[in-house]
């Protein structure tokens, strides 16, 4: 499991989740955006295209930095989650906290 | 007849007679408390059953999420990360039924307390959203009177 971050021309770091986002490399992500908003980045896109499966630590994790980017004044959006993944969004209500597109290239032209 | 799978997880598969509900094997494991061998766990039970049960998407994930729920609760609540404690965890299952037990060393805890994280003021935790989701990710959960072991079961026709 890894994460893959590019910039995108317009500024977007995008993340793509490769793998699972789970309480054993949570911290590996949020140390990563944590990093990049310190270094002035603000425009935020985590790609769950290649991911298996989310937990509860790593729904917090996104939770969590969405607070912190937003408070810098900084924007996180998610894309590419597949039936299952959106289903945790909807049952937790988190889907009605985060800016969900279907694709990355969605969310990128809402940036 | 029982056989090692991953001799640091100490998983061992065994066949059990047919009758009860079905069951046709059991796969126990020891699982030390430490966070970064969750996934490992939960992958070794995903396996072994993915070619067995029924329906090769509710292994892939509602028991991957809801397995990994329950093994972080152990491990970071109830065993506090001690690495002298052990998770044990038994997972019986056949075509169409499988049962995962999770119990740890703590002094378990009142499932019925956890607030509900879909509430307006708990929405933005970072936490509590584990039993929820295990609750709707598997069709039965049940604990014992301490509260440190937990039992969730799946069916499917």
């Amino acid at each position: 499991m890894t994460f893959n971050a590019r910039k995108d021309a317009n500024g977007v770091l995008v993340i793509e989740v490769d793998g699972q986002l789970i309480v054993g490399n949570r911290q590996e992500l949020k140390q990563k955006v944590l990093d990049a908003l310190e270094a002035g980045e603000r425009k935020f896109l985590v790609d769950f295209t290649k991911t298996g499966y989310i937990d509860s630590s790593g729904l917090g994790v996104l939770v969590s930095l969405s607070k912190k980017i937003r408070d810098e004044g900084g924007d996180l959006r998610l894309a590419g989650l597949n039936e299952d993944l959106r289903t945790l969004f909807e049952l937790t209500k988190l889907d009605t906290l985060f800016a969900i597109s279907d694709s990355a290239q969605d969310a990128l032209s809402a940036f | 007849m029982s056989q090692p799978l991953r001799s640091q997880l100490s998983a061992h598969l065994a066949r059990i007679g047919a009758g009860e509900r079905g069951f046709e094997a059991e796969l126990t494991m020891a699982v030390p408390s430490r966070i970064a061998v969750i996934e490992e766990a939960v992958e070794i039970v995903a396996r072994h059953l993915e070619a067995h049960f029924v329906d090769r998407h509710t292994i892939r994930f509602n028991l991957r999420v809801a397995l990994s729920e329950a093994l972080s609760n152990a491990i970071i609540y109830g065993n506090a990360e001690d690495p002298a404690k052990r998770v044990r965890v038994r997972v019986r299952f056949g075509r169409f039924t499988v049962e995962m037990e999770v119990a740890d060393d703590g002094v378990g805890f009142s499932p019925d307390r956890v607030p509900d994280p879909t509430l307006p003021e708990n929405l933005t935790r970072d936490d509590g959203r584990g039993l929820f989701l295990i609750r709707h990710l598997v069709d039965e959960v049940r604990f014992n009177e301490r509260g440190n072991s937990i039992c969730m079961i799946l069916r499917r026709a």
